[in-house]
């Protein structure tokens, strides 16, 4: 039952047929990239993200330095454009998903019971693709034009062609390329995670018992895996539409622009969802924690966040209220709009009902969860008002809409991911981060923050507009913004201090147990760090919270008592580390690599129309096919 | 909700192209067939972005020719109609390797290839035949919309024509056993669908007028 059972002595192999020698390391610096483990691919998303998030808040940070006064100098227009496109670009696909990505790789496989993915090789290849596309989006900086033309893209500002002069230079060919190649990576890992979650769970991890952070999982996988293809069909018509003339969205020709915005929003407002609903599931792991409660109506969260998953999809064009829709598709999209916020409001009251009553710890996830459900029901509110459309038409364009959306990308999802860093570091890499940074990290971004975005809304009524570099002086508007820059730099202030703790408590900090928290879910019963192999033994799992079931019990009056540590229930609770050396895992492999490495050569083809690129794009890419499908996912020992 | 065990987890791992038969999974299913099926549910929306604009810029044609000036419905009802085929073909290939029968499986898996390539054939004829007649990428939005979508599924048509000739030359080389046939399976799923967009495409696009 616990590993595969395989004869030891055997005839000597012959070598398996294959180009390049399997790679066999494990440990060192190599074998990060030839690594097919599910957690080692985790920290990789998670420290190449936090670079990315780093240069994405230097990006804010030059905005505001701009925009901290009157008629500001510190950037011309056009650097402004780039900056603030380059920063919605980062913060959404080299940020936001692919931090969600870090936490469902590393947490899905152990919160299921699992010893990895459903396609370990695929997994890696997913983040190969993320870090590829990223650098490619970055590399126009230094080829020719860094993309300008917003994080939306909206024709036919960016389909025109390049010597329309709408924008100059390369940079909506750098932008459109590298999202359809970042869409190759989402797709990848959100079906591997719909195929992990619905195929790998352990025996007696039933659907309603897996943790509500898998659940969440599972429908962001779903909404990533259908919403991305909408955005991929309408970059590939500005792609043509800018280099071979074509005429979708040339209104002259019968095109239409606006089809442009139906097709991203179609995607852009799921991925609202794609963003949040992650951040959903870590507040629901924290909060009965930090409680001391189990979760206040798993099933109404559970369903709540399917029904999001459902009506996310009758919303988008929510965001085109000022594009003169028509009057029944207005109230259609707005009544939808409206209607979508009840199971969210459903899952405040569920978060609220689960804090309610319980012996509340404060250490610094519970800090972050709390704040996120404060943050983010600003935010719902605000979005709420986007639904009313004479409001909405109102609000169009300006800071209000930036304030509401940082409520809920920021002060929701940036929030549960530091209270999720704080959870589960110790799980992680075997340290405990420093409590006391970790408050200050948590008041100095708590206060930051509503310095930044709260004046905001105020702004975004008085009429300052976004995306715009400047504005003059008698608008009423310097102190408020003067106001919001200084915010801007305590929230880099709190990062900087997390990057501390990371730093210190990595070289110097307590190591952590297995159990910190006295947590509830199957992660919390392996070894810190957790071994290669996850599980020594394939759990069984019997009840939702199985953890803590082990560990307690109720009295005969309804008092929950931990169980003697000699118990036949207790016993296992928490595993023992063993030598995991014949437990049959996956192997490394080259190929992922490979195989992406032939895609920014593809890009460069396209961005620079330059047949000679295709080549060894197309060859590469073909090798690497080729040769991942002959090599087996697990080498015979 | 399956309740289905797993005996051992390991195991399920190697059916990323299940290599050792079927794995225990939580559905029944393996990894690799599902995954494709959920694959194959994204490239609808793929899809259906270009069958949308398509059909939005239908009545909006500016200048140059309109579909009823280029479009050679009989010859494109042949070239559908052997791509058609070419699914019972595929069907009829997967059912000779289920059984073990090798030879069939190559001639049917050849078959489909081959009508693949016919259909292909047919596409670029009828591509170049367009363009004589005026239509191209950039004279409206009719040849920018057509064009692009039927190109897209071309291509689509194309990788798959490779998929089916890699596994017939892998059977030539005994490399293709009764154990993997959940390789040719998975291809088959593939190419059913690249069948199904197709029907949908000569329905919406060809056969509706205006
Ligand atoms: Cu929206």
């Amino acid at each position: 039952m616990t590993t595969t059972i395989e004869k030891v002595i055997v005839a000597p192999e012959e070598p398996r047929q294959s180009v390049l020698r399997r790679p066999k390391e494990t440990t060192g610096v190599w074998s990060w990239f030839t690594t097919v483990d599910h957690k080692k691919i985790a920290i990789l998303y998670g420290a190449t993200a936090l670079i990315f998030f780093v240069i994405a808040g230097i990006e804010a940070l030059l905005i505001r330095l701009q925009l901290a006064g009157p008629n500001g100098s510190v950037l011309t227009a056009s650097q402004y454009n780039t900056l603030f496109t380059m920063h919605g670009t980062t913060m959404v696909f080299l940020v936001g998903m692919p931090l969600a990505v870090a936490f469902g790789n590393y947490l899905i496989p152990l919160q299921i019971g699992a010893r990895d993915v459903a396609f370990p090789r695929l997994n890696m290849f997913g983040f190969w693709v993320f870090l590829f596309g990223g650098l490619f989006l970055y590399s126009g900086f230094f080829l020719g034009g860094a993309p300008n033309g917003g994080w939306f893209g909206y024709t036919p500002l960016t389909s025109a062609p390049m010597d329309a002069g709408f924008l100059p230079g390369r940079g909506p060919d750098f932008w459109t390329i590298g999202l359809i190649m970042l869409g190759v990576g989402s797709v990848t890992s959100g079906l591997n995670f719909v195929i992990t979650i619905i195929n790998m769970r352990a025996p007696g991890m039933t659907l309603m018992r897996m943790p509500v952070f898998v659940w969440m999982m599972l429908v962001v996988a779903f909404l990533t895996v259908f919403a991305i293809p909408c955005v991929t069909a309408a970059l590939i018509m500005v792609f043509f539409d800018r280099n071979f003339s074509t005429n979708f969205f040339v209104a002259a020709q019968g095109g239409d622009p606006l089809l442009y915005q139906h097709l991203f929003w179609l995607f852009g407002h799921p991925e609202v969802y794609i963003l949040i609903l992650p951040g959903m599931g870590i507040v629901s792991e924290i909060l009965p924690v930090f409680a001391r409660k189990p979760l206040f109506g798993y099933s109404v969260i559970v369903f709540s966040g399917i029904a999001i998953g459902f009506l996310g999809w009758g919303v988008w064009a929510h965001h085109m209220f000022a594009t003169g829709l028509g009057p029944v598709a207005v109230s259609a999209f707005s009544l939808a709009t409206l209607l979508i916020a009840i199971p969210t409001g459903v899952k405040i009251f569920n978060w609220l009902g689960t804090v309610w009553g319980g012996s509340v710890r404060l250490k610094t996830p519970m800090l972050f969860a709390l704040g996120f459900i404060a943050m983010f029901t600003l935010g719902g509110l605000s979005g709420v008002t986007h639904a009313i459309v004479p409001a909405d038409t109102q609000q169009t364009d300006t800071y209000y809409v930036v304030a509401h959306f940082h409520y809920v990308l920021f002060g929701g999802l940036v929030f549960a991911i530091f209270g999720g860093f704080a959870y589960w570091w110790p799980k992680v890499f075997g340290k405990m981060l420093n409590e006391k940074m970790g408050k200050i990290t948590f008041w100095f971004m708590l206060i930051g923050f509503n310095m930044t975005f709260f004046p905001m809304h105020f702004l975004g009524l008085q009429g300052q507009p976004r995306r715009t570099y400047t504005y003059a002086s008698n608008m009423g508007w310097d102190k408020l913004n003067l106001l919001v820059t200084v915010g801007g730099f305590i929230i880099a202030l709190s990062v900087a201090v997390f990057l501390v703790n990371v730093i210190v408590t990595t070289v110097k900090g307590e190591v952590a147990p297995e159990d910190p928290w006295d947590a509830r879910t199957l992660e919390w019963s392996i070894p810190s760090p957790v071994p290669e192999y996850n599980f020594a033994k394939v759990p069984q799992v019997k009840a939702r919270d199985d953890f803590w079931h082990r560990k307690y019990t109720e009295d005969d009056q309804g008092r929950l008592v931990l169980r003697p540590s000699d118990s036949a229930d207790y016993k296992g609770a928490v595993e023992e580390r063993v030598d995991g050396h014949d437990i049959h895992l996956p192997s490394p492999s080259y190929y992922p690599l490979v195989v992406t490495l032939g895609m920014p050569v593809l890009a460069y083809a396209a961005v620079f129309k330059e047949p000679l690129l295709v080549i060894p794009g197309v060859l590469l890419l073909l090798f690497g096919i080729y040769a991942w499908a002959i090599e087996p996912g697990t080498e015979e020992h | 909700m399956s309740e289905t065990t797993l005996p051992d987890l390991a195991h399920a791992l190697e059916s990323e192209i299940s290599i050792h038969g079927h794995a225990d999974t939580n559905t029944g299913a393996t990894n690799a067939k599902l995954g494709m099926w959920v694959f194959l549910s994204s490239e609808c929306l793929f899809f259906g972005g270009f069958i949308a604009a398509y059909l939005l810029y239908k009545g909006r044609i500016v200048s140059g020719p309109t579909p009823h000036d280029v479009y050679n419905i009989p010859f494109t009802s042949v070239t559908s109609f052997i791509l058609l085929m070419s699914s019972l073909t595929m069907v009829l290939a997967l059912a000779s390797i289920q059984r073990g029968d090798h030879r069939r499986f190559r001639i049917w898996l050849f078959a489909t290839a081959l009508f693949g390539t016919v259909f292909i054939g047919g596409q670029i004829y009828e591509f170049t035949e367009f363009y004589r007649e005026g239509l191209s990428l950039s004279e409206n939005v009719f040849g920018s919309s057509f064009f692009v979508l039927t190109g897209l599924h071309g291509a689509h048509v194309t990788a798959g024509i490779i998929w089916l000739l890699t596994l017939w030359g892998m059977s030539m080389q005994n490399k293709l056993h009764v154990q993997n046939s959940e390789r040719v399976e998975i291809a088959g799923l593939y190419w059913h669908f690249v069948d199904v967009v197709w029907i949908v495409i000569f329905t919406v696009v060809y056969l509706i007028p205006k």
